[in-house]
């Protein structure tokens, strides 16, 4: 089903949840909303799926309005986040839940039920209850009970948030082959890129209620059309700069400029990766601490008039010959971007590169 | 407290059946008081200074007034201490005294009377032995103090446990470990927490026992100047045909009644906790 | 608050130590030998308290009652007129109970899950039986019902007698058991939240069909628990049922007021025997609430 939502506006008080958010969702593909936690994204996805209204603005559900569906007649898959499986209900009887309330004959719920055990992997566990499983299990579970009155649009709210680091990581790469085999138009909420990455087809940056960049993965990544975008997606070094044409300046720190921003006073955004640095007396910066995690070097320095800067490459990389702390180098950057400085006074500098 | 989810917004139905208990709770609570109200004050103040007139009024209200108080008190203490021995020495028949506990909240106020009489009365060694020392029990005022301990035993004990059980052994442990002695360690980990908490059950015991009345009935009887607590009081002139006269002093009760609760679920709010 | 506690511990702990390292011993060590000897006068004053206020008079009432002969009380409780306040109590009861469960479900749900003009004023007014005296409650209702009452005019042209007689009794024990079925189920309902709710709304179901198979179920036990409450104190009314019923024999004496008037009347047996029939069913509730309560907890 393909998803169409115009000016949808959403306010609790004097506070914006969703503020004028419009975007569309291909039949069939996993899309994430990502943003900071009380960006709006959950507001949206509630939304969509009935269970708050719009203040003012339109959802279509393939040209059909959706805006005044009532949830129940949406139908809509919803996996929670802290997954809200009836405490009181078997696991068969948690996913059959969906067709029993629309009166479907109990062997057809049966074989529907075995269907999606074996699905999510679940056989077996069929008759213990919520509280006798795992997190994972219960989150297959919650999944396992939106799918089986076969949704149109399949929503997860932080469908990976509630569950440990190592099972995020299976879950994720299952989500990601479980979608493909069904096929079901998914919108998923997170607040964590890797996972808005390594999962979707598109990913929407959400903040303050609006949407800040709506593209593919790479698009995003490789060309962040926002301050905030750019500094919300990869780890990042941010100076205060000066622009003229193609060039940034920042202390004794130069960049070329991707694209040309406006002369003038701007916030000057650099991935760690979109650097390369070597040992040279004078250079421009000083050594402060030298990382190495699993294959990844973290280059950590002082840039002369500008403020630390950090690094990170590959572990094998020529250019970290020599690098120790203390030492002298010099720095290129190769990808750089600017945003005028009016426009991101919102973003501090001071919380800046972790 | 959230808004109630839009998909969960009340049908017509639902707000038709909402309205109708509204109503019903108007009508059964607050029309009813608000005629005690009415007629109490039917004379402005005047109605209350000439309740309060009568010496054997004053009395009443006097007896009821400082005996629900020392209950009150004897309560913050007394339970506080039971909920700490139950909750944290583990004696045998624990889980049976537990489960006793509530039997006041259970058992009528009448019975309870009737309880405290069989034990404390002048026939059994108990009541016998307290005459000799000069304190009897039965139909006297250590009776209604009795009968107060034994219908409000639960408010403290059941408000002070589940916060015992809920504070980390490991802050007592921490004021322990940097020297603390027992009474300070109950000091500064202990008391901040189950403070409130026993303060605001000891309130209601207080709003509870100023209204006790089968227990009393009794226990104390009902002897004018001695023995007569306030609701003793008013049912006394509600029998005798009197009951405008008697609304005066209830509703003197009702305003403390009302401030006490009001107070109670102030501090509860504040704390977070539920009463019993 | 907790958070809060334990900072002010941990700095006001950290001063303590800082002024004990002065002196020769810490404090811990100086009471270390006083330790046993207070607990044992904590555990024993608790013991002696609870031993005179609760299980010394409730051992008493069962020796009383071998004292005065089961047989004499059994004799005593078959007379007509225990017979009839005993069924008084238990119809009256049954009536509470019932009405009590369907309003207490309905007013919870309608405080918590609704919104509406006047909201906290109701939450507040269904908690209002638990503060007042039951003398006052059958002194409200005699002058709004009674002769000469507010609405007297009212209930006279209808023809419906209220004062000592058996619709006065519903309206009491209705009035003093209000609170506990509504404030239980209010309780659990903001405990589990409405996400099960959400999620059967998107699963399908209609709000009749999630009332009963979701949030009925999820607040079964502490329903339970305050409709065993709303039982026991429908059952142990005694104040607002004698104002209001005036325990006439026969026709509106409950088993509470038989005591009452058995006791006035020296019949020994009679009070013993249904003091211990109450007695002994609030020990059954009292089983059953512990039940209840072991269940109602969420998770």
């Amino acid at each position: 089903m393909r998803i169409r939502v115009e000016n949808l506006c959403k306010r609790f008080g004097s506070f914006a949840a969703v503020d004028d958010v419009s975007f569309e969702v291909e039949d069939g593909s996993l899309v994430a909303l990502l943003g900071p936690s009380g960006s709006g994204k959950s507001t949206l996805l509630r939304i969509l799926a009935g269970l708050e209204s719009a203040d003012s603005g339109k959802v279509w559900f393939d040209d059909e309005s959706a805006t005044d569906l009532h949830a129940r007649m949406r139908g809509v898959g919803f996996v929670f986040q802290h997954y809200a499986l009836f405490r009181h209900l078997t696991v068969a009887q948690n996913i059959g839940f969906g067709l029993d309330v629309r009166g479907v004959s109990k062997a057809a719920i049966r074989k529907k039920v075995n269907e999606l055990l074996s699905l999510t992997g679940l056989t077996g566990l069929d008759q213990r209850f919520p509280s006798q499983l795992s997190g994972g299990q219960r989150q297959r579970v919650a999944l396992a009970r939106a799918l089986a009155p076969e949704p149109k649009l399949l929503l997860l709210d932080e469908p990976f948030g509630a569950v440990d680091a190592k099972v995020r990581e299976e879950l994720r790469q299952w989500i990601r082959r479980l979608h493909d085999e069904v096929g079901v138009t998914s919108i998923f909420v997170t607040h964590d890129q890797e996972e808005a990455f390594a999962v979707s087809d598109r990913v929407i940056v959400v903040h303050r209620g609006r949407i800040e960049q709506n593209g593919t993965p790479m698009e995003i990544l490789d060309n962040p059309e926002s301050e905030f975008v750019a500094r919300f997606v990869g780890e990042v070094n941010v100076f205060p700069a000066t622009v003229r044409g193609q060039t940034a300046h920042s202390g004794a720190l130069e960049a070329r400029l991707r694209d040309s921003a406006p002369s003038g006073l701007a916030h000057l955004v650099i991935r760690s990766y979109d650097l390369k640095l070597w040992r040279e007396d004078p250079g421009v910066a000083t050594v402060q601490r030298v990382v190495t995690f699993g294959d990844r070097v973290r280059v950590q320095a002082l840039v002369d008039g500008a403020g630390p800067i950090i690094a990170q490459f590959p572990r094998r990389s020529s250019l970290l010959k020599n690098i120790e702390p203390g030492c002298r180098v010099q720095i290129e950057v190769t990808t750089a971007r600017a945003y005028p400085a009016e426009a991101s006074s919102l973003y501090p500098l001071a919380a800046t590169a972790t | 407290m959230k808004p109630a989810a839009y998909a969960l917004a009340p049908t017509a139905g639902e707000r038709l059946l909402r309205n109708a208990v509204v109503v019903y709770i108007w009508l059964l609570v607050a029309v009813p008081l608000v005629a005690l109200v009415r007629v109490g004050l039917a004379d402005g103040l005047q109605s209350l200074t000439h309740a309060l007139s009568s010496p054997v009024a004053r009395a009443a209200l006097w007896l009821t007034l400082w005996t629900s108080t020392l209950v009150a008190l004897l309560n913050a203490v007394l339970g506080t201490a039971s909920a700490w021995v139950l909750v944290r020495y583990k004696l045998p028949g624990r889980a049976l005294v537990s489960a006793l506990i509530d039997l006041p909240l259970a058992i009528p106020t009448l019975v309870a009377g009737m309880m405290i009489a069989v034990l404390y009365g002048p026939l059994t060694l108990v009541g016998h032995a307290l005459e000799l020392w000069g304190m009897p029990i039965m139909f006297a005022r250590p009776g209604i103090v009795l009968a107060l301990l034994f219908v409000t035993l639960p408010f403290v004990i059941r408000a002070v446990e589940p916060v015992l059980m809920e504070i980390d052994p490991a802050e007592e442990e921490a004021a322990r470990i940097l020297g603390a002695g027992p009474l300070r360690t109950f000091q500064t980990v202990f008391l901040p927490a189950i403070g409130p908490a026993a303060l605001s059950a000891a309130i209601r015991s207080l709003g509870r026992a100023l209204g006790e009345f089968g227990s009393i009935v009794i226990v104390a009887g009902n002897i004018p100047l001695r023995t007569l607590t306030a609701p003793v009081y008013i049912f006394g002139e509600i029998e005798s045909g009197t009951p405008r006269a008697a609304a005066a002093v209830c509703v003197l009760l009702l305003v403390l009644a009302l401030a006490l609760h009001g107070l109670a679920s102030f501090i509860e709010r504040r704390i977070g906790a539920r009463h019993a | 608050m907790l958070e809060r506690a334990s900072g002010a511990v941990a700095a006001r702990a950290a001063s303590s130590e800082r002024a004990s390292s002065a002196e020769a011993q810490p404090t811990h060590l100086r009471w270390a030998h006083l330790q046993p000897i207070g607990r044992a006068a904590l555990v024993g004053l608790v013991c002696l308290y609870l031993g005179a206020i609760l299980i010394g008079p409730l051992a008493a009432l069962g020796v009383e009652l071998a004292h005065v002969g089961i047989p004499a009380a059994l004799h005593a409780l078959a007379q007509p007129d225990a017979i009839s306040a005993l069924k008084m109590s238990i119809e009256l009861t049954a009536i509470s109970v019932v009405v009590n469960t369907v309003v207490g479900t309905l007013g919870a749900l309608a405080i918590v899950r609704q919104r509406f003009f006047g909201r906290a004023v109701v939450n507040a007014l269904a908690d209002l039986p638990l503060a007042i005296s039951p003398v006052m409650i059958g002194l409200a209702f005699v002058l709004l019902l009674g002769r000469d009452g507010w609405l007297s005019p009212l209930i006279d042209r209808i023809g419906l007698k209220v004062v000592f007689s058996f619709p006065g009794l519903v309206i009491a024990t209705l009035f003093v058991a209000l609170p506990y079925t509504l404030r239980e189920v209010v309780y659990v309902l903001e405990e589990i939240g409405t996400n099960e709710e959400e999620a059967a709304a998107t699963l399908g179901a209609s709000a009749w069909q999630i009332f009963w198979r979701v949030t009925l179920p999820n607040i079964r036990f502490g329903l339970g628990y305050g409709v065993l409450m709303a039982l026991a104190r429908s059952l142990g009314e005694f104040g607002a049922v004698l104002v209001l019923g005036g325990s006439i024999s026969g026709q509106t004496q409950t088993a509470t007021t038989f005591i009452h008037d058995a006791i006035e009347e020296r019949q020994t047996a009679g009070a013993y025997g249904m003091a211990v029939v109450l007695a002994l069913s609030s020990v059954l509730l009292l089983l059953g609430l512990e039940w209840a309560k072991r269940h109602k907890k969420v998770r």
